[in-house]
């Protein structure tokens, strides 16, 4: 179960390590609109903790993210 | 002895409003330096110092990471570190398996002495890093740049290692001294030294 429906965008991070999704969201974010939605996926290992370490210095809103096998899945809505 | 007591009764009222007031305006003040302190953009300044290939990563990562977080960050390249943005040296940064235990495929000193070792140890460890999906130096040099990092050149180092100014990479800031850096540094709430 998908923790939001519909997203607005998805950013495919799998198979790159750190900072590379961090520094790839944080740009793909910058395109988009205040209350858009983004799904990013990455298989870094320390993504959990690093995206909500970004989504607190950024102030950007993780929805919330979820693991299934080796992927992560993070929802995040541009709130500023 | 009726003024006593109310005098008194007075100074009591007067000594707890004055509390009052103190402790709100001290609650207040507090509450606005945490707000300011809580917003201010963060600033990360970094000393990197060493010009191998294993070196070279952290600062890049950490200064690209700081500017996706929405801080500043710069950089200051001395010493072998200069390497690091040397248009041609950057490219082939390299890493001696002759006294490194920590490799992780560690080699014999007698072995890592042999000539060519070097560069084996720095193929194997590009090809590592590139199979596991780490970015280049490239990759993090163009990114820090793009991003908005501050990359100083270290003027003394230029001399001393006979490097021009534009034998660094486009966009990088222009070569200062260790004044300069500090200057920039002196309001940093992170600075590291590689």
């Amino acid at each position: 179960m998908a923790v939001l429906d519909h997203v607005d965008q998805t950013l495919d991070c799998q198979g790159m390590l750190c900072p590379i999704p961090v520094v790839k969201t944080n740009k793909k974010i910058k395109e988009m609109a205040v209350g858009q939605t983004l799904l990013m996926l990455a298989t870094d290992p320390g993504s959990m903790p690093d995206m909500a370490a970004w989504a607190k210095q950024t102030g950007q809103e993780l929805i919330g993210s979820e693991q299934q096998g080796k992927v992560y899945k993070f929802y995040i809505r541009k709130a500023k | 002895m009726a003024t006593t007591v109310e005098t008194t009764q007075l100074d009591s009222t007067l000594q707890r409003q004055i509390q009052e007031a103190v402790e709100r305006y001290v609650e207040q003040r507090l509450s606005e330096e945490e707000e300011k302190r809580r917003t201010k953009t963060k600033k990360l300044a970094i000393i990197a110092t060493k010009g191998t290939l294993d070196w070279a990563y952290p600062p890049l990562i950490l200064a690209s990471t700081a500017a996706s977080m929405g801080w500043e960050a710069g950089i200051f390249f001395t010493f072998y570190g200069l390497n690091i943005i040397h248009k041609q040296k950057s490219r082939k940064l390299k890493i001696a398996p002759l006294a490194n235990p920590a490799a992780p495929m560690p080699v014999p000193n007698l072995v890592g002495a042999i000539p060519g070792m070097t560069a084996m140890g720095s193929s194997i460890m590009r090809l590592m890093f590139k199979q596991h999906g780490v970015a280049t130096i490239k990759d993090l040099t163009d990114i820090s740049i793009e991003s908005g990092v501050k990359m100083f050149p270290c003027a003394m180092t230029m001399d001393v290692f006979g490097y021009k100014p534009t034998d660094f990479l486009e966009g990088v800031q222009p070569v200062c001294g260790a004044t300069a850096f500090l200057d920039y540094a002196a309001d940093a709430d992170i600075s590291l030294f590689v």
